[in-house]
C-alpha cells in the first residue's frame, strides 16, 4: 500500500468510525547492512519496515494515538480505534492541534537519491576495507566492529485538513573500529564514521585512513594525574555536549520542569559573546535532512544563542501555541509530542576580542587535555541538573608532545563550561552530528588513575 | 473447524501453521541452507505516563513481522518483513540465500520436518485480559504521583508503565517449532527536586515478566516514599573528590556493574569478536575467590525470565563464574557454532528485525556470608554506592558507571551524602578485587541494549565490596 492509498484507507476508517479529526506520520525503509570478520562475511541483513503513527481528535477534542506496522486495511481500522479509545485519556491540560504550518510550502532541496549497490557489492567494499585497515599498521589485530550499509526511505506526514507531504531518501553508512595490541600493553581502540548519501558518495579511504590514524595515535598511552586542565573539545566532543544539553533551548523540556531554562530565559547570558549555535537541519552537509518535522511544520535554521545569549527555544505545535509563537519544525509525532534539535552549527560570532586566540590546537605549546570523543553519554549526563561527568578519549598535550591518555573522565557543569570558553577556533568542521570549530575551555576537572 | 486442521497461505496467532512453516523451511534447505529458522511476532503494547496529578500520553502500538535466518557454513544472512504471506516468507528466504551467494544446492542438509508442536503459551492466552486496563493503570498511576507531592521542593513528578505482549513462532531446519507468549510490565517513578541554586533528581523502576497482576501488587507507597527519600538525600548534597578508593556498592541495581563490565565480557559474540579478555580462560581463576556469578533465565516472575529463547531452546541456569574461577560462556546458536561454546538458552532478540544472538537474562553476583554492616565497617576511607545510574563498556573493557546516591564512608560508618561520583575500571583488573559479597541478594529490572537490541534483563547482587577503584568526581 503506498502513501496516497493509505492516505485514502485512513480517510474511510474515520469517516466509519465518525472521526472527523486525523493525521499521520509513516515511514517506509529498506536497507542492506553487512560485516565481516577477517575477510569472510559475517552477517549480511536486509529489512523492511513499515511504521504508521495515527492520531484521532474525538467529539471533546481530546487526541488518542496508536502506533502500528500493520498496514493492512485491517491493521489501519485496528489502529483507528485503538486510537480512537486511547483518546478518552487525552491530555485535557494541553491540548494538541494541527500546526498551522502544516500547509506552508517545504523545501525540498535535491534529495540526491542514490539506486541501491546491493549486497554483493557492499561486501566486497567491506572486506577490502577491512583488509586495508589491518594492513595500514602491524599493531592493528582486528576490526572487531565494522559495517557497511544502505537505506531507502520514504517519510510522510498527512492530516485531514488537506495536508499531505512526503520525500524519499537514501543513506549509506561505514564505520571501522579497530582494536590495536602490542606486547605488555593494553589492547587500544579506535575508529571512525563516514555517511553518504549513497555507497559511492563515501570516502572510504578517508575512513580506513582515520580508523588507523586515531588508534594508532593511542596506542602511546598513559594514565592521567587528577587535576583542572584547560581542556580542547574537538568538534564532535563540543558537539556532543550541546546535544546532550540541548534541553536549555527546548520548550518541551522547560514545561515539563527537565531543562534548566525557564520561559523567561530568552536574552539569558549563557556563553562569551563569541559564541553563536543554530540548529539548522536543512544544512547541505545534514545527510539526514527531513524537510518537514513529525507535526509536517517546515524545517527552518533556528538561532539558539546569538553571541552568548539565549536567543529562541525549539517548539511543537503545543509549546509554540502556550509561548505564543510560531512551530520550529522541531517536534516529533507521539502522544506528547516531543521536541528535538536537528543538526547543531556552531561558530564564532563577529565579537570576538574576549578571546584568547593564541589557543590552537595545532601548535599552541602548553599544557592542555585534548578531548576527541566523549562516551556514555546517557549515564554520565544529567541534563535537568546541568552536570556532567564523561569518560573520553584524548590526549594529554605537554612540552610540545602528546600522549594518549588512559580510562580518564572529565566532570563539570554545563553553565560553567559555556561561561569559561576562552577560544573558539576560527575553522569550522563538519562532523556526523553537525558543525563546530575546536572549542577551549578552562578549568575543568579530570579524573585519572596516575 | 479445530485450530489444528486450519490451512492457510498466511501465518495466523493461535491456529496451525505447520504445513506453511515447513514449506517455507524446505524451500530454504532445497536451495542449499544449511539451516533455516523462522521468527514469527505478533505484539500487543501499550504505555502510560502521568505527571504531577495529570495523565499526559496513553501510547497504544501493536505490529507484526517475521525474521528469517539461514546459515551456510559459519555465515548468516537475515532479512526482516512484516509480509507474513507464504509468498512474503519465501521471498524473504531467497533473499538470504542471495546474500549469501548460495549457488550449490547439490550438498542439501536434510529436513525431516518439524517436531511435534512444543506451545508455551497454552496458559498464558488468558494473561491479555488479565492484565490492568488503561483505565485501571490510570487510576494508580495518578496516586503514585500524588505521593510524591511530599513538600515544595520537588517540582516534578512523574510515574509511567509499559505492557509489552509479545506472541512468538519459532521453527526451524533442526525440528524446532515453539510458540510462546510473553508479557513484560515496567513501573517507574521519578522525581526533580529543586531549591535555590540546589537540584536533584531520584528515580526506581520495578518489572516482571509473565505475572499479569503484578502491577497490581505494586507498592506504590513504598516506592514513593523511597525515592523522595533518595531525591531530599541528595539535594544538598556536595560533589565527590576524585580518587582511588575502597567501595561498597549496594544490592538490586547495583549488580548493573557486574552486567555491563564483566558480564557482556561472557558472551560468546565478544568470543566472535575478539574483544573480551577472558576468551581463553576457563577453568582459570578471573575473579576473587568470594565472587559466584550466575545468569538464568528461569526464576519466576524476573524480568529477564523466559519460558523459550528466541531460538526455541528452553533456558538454562548457567553458573558463570564459581568461586572466582571462570566455568561457561553465555552462549546462542552462532555463538556454538562459531566459538563451540555450547548454547545456554541465551539467544535473544528485541523483535523479528533483529537476528538472535548470546545475551544476558537474570544476572547476578550470587550471596556471600557478610551483613551490609560487615562491609561498611570494614573501610576507614571509602565510598558507599547506594544507587547507581547507567554506565558504559569501551571497547577495550574499560567501563564508566555514575553513581546517583552516594555517601562516604569514614572510619566504618555511613557520612554525608555526595554526587557527581563515577566508576571508572576494567573488569579483569576489578574482579579479584571484590573481596566480600554480602548475604542480601536482591534482583533489579533493567533494559539492555546491545548487537540485537533492548532486551529485559534483571541485575542483581548482594553488597559488596571493591577494595579499590578509581571515582571520578571533581
Amino acid at each position: 500500500m503506498n502513501s496516497k492509498e493509505i492516505t485514502t484507507h485512513i480517510s474511510e476508517a474515520a469517516d466509519s468510525l465518525n472521526l472527523k479529526k486525523w493525521d499521520y506520520g509513516a515511514s517506509f525503509s529498506n536497507d542492506y547492512s553487512v560485516q565481516v570478520d577477517k575477510g569472510e562475511a559475517k552477517q549480511l541483513k536486509a529489512s523492511q519496515k513499515q511504521i504508521l503513527t495515527i492520531r484521532v481528535w474525538n467529539e471533546s477534542n481530546l487526541v488518542g494515538i496508536t502506533t502500528t506496522s500493520d498496514i493492512s486495511e485491517s491493521g489501519i481500522k485496528k489502529a483507528l480505534n485503538q486510537a480512537n479509545i486511547a483518546s478518552d485519556f487525552g491530555n485535557k491540560n494541553e491540548r494538541t492541534e494541527f500546526s498551522p504550518l502544516a500547509k506552508d510550502p517545504i523545501e525540498v532541496k535535491d534529495s540526491k537519491k542514490r539506486n541501491p549497490v546491493g549486497i554483493k557489492k557492499l561486501l566486497t567494499l567491506l572486506r577490502e576495507a577491512e583488509v586495508k585497515l589491518l594492513e595500514s599498521h602491524e599493531s592493528i589485530k582486528s576490526v572487531p566492529y565494522n559495517g557497511l550499509s544502505e537505506s531507502f526511505y520514504e517519510r510522510v506526514y498527512a492530516n485531514s485538513d488537506g495536508s499531505y507531504r512526503s520525500y524519499t531518501k537514501s543513506q549509506a553508512a561505514l564505520y571501522l573500529y579497530a582494536r590495536a595490541e602490542e606486547k605488555n600493553k593494553k589492547p587500544r581502540s579506535s575508529g571512525s564514521v563516514e555517511l553518504g548519501y549513497g555507497v559511492e558518495d563515501i570516502d572510504i579511504e578517508s575512513c580506513i585512513k582515520d580508523a588507523s590514524n586515531k588508534t594508532i595515535s593511542h596506542l602511546n598511552y598513559s594514565s592521567i594525574k587528577t587535576h583542572k586542565y584547560l581542556i580542547c573539545f574537538s568538534p564532535e566532543s563540543f558537539l556532543t555536549i550541546i546535544n546532550a544539553f540541548s534541553s536549555m533551548f527546548n520548550a518541551r523540556s522547560i514545561l515539563d520542569g527537565v531543562s534548566l531554562s525557564n520561559k523567561n530565559s530568552i536574552g539569558e547570558k549563557l556563553s562569551t559573546e563569541s559564541l553563536n549555535i543554530y540548529d539548522d537541519g536543512l544544512h547541505e552537509k545534514n545527510i539526514s535532512s527531513s524537510p518537514f518535522d513529525g507535526e509536517g511544520t517546515p524545517t527552518k535554521k533556528l538561532c539558539l544563542i546569538k553571541k552568548g545569549r539565549l536567543e529562541n527555544f525549539m517548539h511543537s505545535e503545543s509549546t509554540a501555541r502556550i509561548f505564543k509563537t510560531m512551530p520550529t519544525g522541531h517536534a516529533g509525532l507521539g502522544s506528547k509530542v516531543s521536541v528535538s534539535p536537528d543538526w547543531i552549527v556552531v561558530e564564532k560570532s563577529e565579537e570576538n576580542s574576549n578571546l584568547n586566540t593564541s589557543l590552537e590546537h595545532s601548535n599552541y605549546e602548553g599544557e592542555f587535555v585534548y578531548i576527541e570523543e566523549l562516551n556514555a553519554i546517557h549515564a554520565g549526563v544529567k541534563a535537568s541538573q546541568g552536570s556532567f561527568s564523561l569518560p573520553f578519549d584524548g590526549w594529554l598535550y605537554k612540552n610540545g608532545k602528546k600522549i594518549s591518555i588512559e580510562s580518564a573522565t572529565v566532570a563539570g557543569d554545563i553553565k560553567y563550561l559555556l561561561k569559561n570558553i576562552v577560544n573558539i577556533e576560527s575553522n569550522q568542521e563538519v562532523t556526523t552530528s553537525g558543525i563546530s570549530p575546536h572549542i577551549w575551555v578552562d578549568e575543568l576537572s579530570i579524573t585519572g588513575d596516575a | 473447524m479445530l485450530s489444528s486442521q486450519i490451512k492457510s497461505n498466511e501465518i495466523i496467532f493461535g491456529s496451525c501453521n505447520k504445513d506453511l512453516l515447513e514449506e517455507v523451511i524446505f524451500y530454504g534447505i532445497g536451495l542449499g541452507a544449511d539451516f533455516v529458522e523462522i521468527f514469527i511476532e505478533n505484539t500487543d503494547n501499550s504505555s502510560v505516563l502521568a505527571e504531577d496529578d495529570f495523565i499526559t500520553s496513553v501510547s497504544p502500538s501493536f505490529g507484526r513481522g517475521a525474521g528469517i535466518r539461514i546459515f551456510k557454513d559459519k555465515k548468516d544472512g537475515f532479512v526482516s518483513t512484516n509480509d507474513l504471506t507464504k509468498n512474503g516468507l519465501m521471498r524473504s528466504v531467497s533473499q538470504a540465500i542471495e546474500m549469501l551467494d548460495i549457488t550449490d544446492n547439490k550438498k542439501r542438509e536434510v529436513f525431516n520436518g518439524l517436531d511435534k508442536h512444543r506451545d508455551y503459551s497454552l496458559s498464558k492466552k488468558k494473561w491479555i485480559n488479565e492484565v490492568p486496563s488503561i483505565h485501571e493503570i490510570s487510576e494508580k498511576l495518578l496516586v503514585s504521583t500524588k505521593s510524591l507531592k511530599k513538600n515544595n521542593k520537588i517540582i516534578t513528578r512523574k510515574g509511567s508503565y509499559s505492557r509489552n505482549l509479545q506472541e512468538v513462532i519459532i521453527a526451524s531446519s533442526d525440528g524446532t517449532y515453539v510458540s510462546d507468549i510473553r508479557l513484560h510490565q515496567t513501573v517507574g517513578l521519578n522525581v526533580i527536586a529543586i531549591d535555590a541554586q540546589y537540584r536533584s533528581s531520584g528515580s526506581r523502576r520495578f518489572g516482571s515478566s509473565g505475572m499479569p497482576h503484578e502491577f497490581r501488587l505494586w507498592d506504590h507507597e513504598k516506592a514513593a516514599n523511597d525515592v523522595f527519600e533518595s531525591s531530599m538525600n541528595m539535594l544538598y548534597a556536595d560533589y565527590v573528590d576524585a580518587g582511588q578508593m575502597p567501595v561498597v556498592l549496594a544490592n538490586k541495581f547495583g549488580g548493573v556493574i557486574f552486567h555491563e563490565a564483566c558480564g557482556h565480557l561472557l558472551e560468546t559474540t565478544q568470543i566472535e569478536r575478539g574483544t573480551t579478555p577472558f576468551e581463553n580462560k576457563l577453568d582459570e581463576k578471573i575473579a576473587h575467590e568470594s565472587v559466584t556469578a550466575i545468569d538464568e533465565g528461569i526464576s519466576e516472575g524476573s524480568f529477564g525470565s523466559l519460558s523459550v529463547d528466541d531460538e526455541g531452546m528452553e533456558p538454562e541456569k548457567s553458573v558463570l563464574i564459581k568461586d572466582g574461577i571462570l566455568k561457561k560462556f553465555i552462549s546462542d546458536r552462532a555463538g556454538e557454532l562459531r566459538t563451540g561454546h555450547k548454547r545456554t538458552g541465551s539467544g535473544r532478540r528485541q523483535n523479528y528485525s533483529f537476528a538472535a544472538a548470546s545475551r544476558m537474562r537474570n544476572t547476578f553476583i550470587a550471596k556471600g556470608e557478610h551483613s551490609k554492616e560487615d562491609l561498611i565497617n570494614s573501610i576507614s576511607d571509602g565510598l558507599y554506592c547506594k544507587s547507581m545510574g547507567g554506565g558504559s563498556v569501551g571497547a577495550t573493557g574499560q567501563f564508566n558507571f555514575a553513581v546517583e546516591e552516594g555517601y562516604l564512608i569514614k572510619n566504618g560508618k555511613l557520612t554525608k551524602p555526595v554526587k557527581g561520583a563515577t566508576l571508572i575500571g576494567e573488569a579483569k583488573e576489578v574482579m579479584p578485587k571484590i573481596s566480600m559479597c554480602g548475604n542480601d541478594l536482591e534482583l533489579a529490572p533493567g533494559f539492555c541494549g546491545s548487537i540485537s537490541g533492548s532486551v529485559n534483563v534483571t541485575v542483581g547482587q548482594p553488597h559488596i565490596k571493591v577494595d579499590s577503584i578509581t571515582v571520578g568526581g571533581r
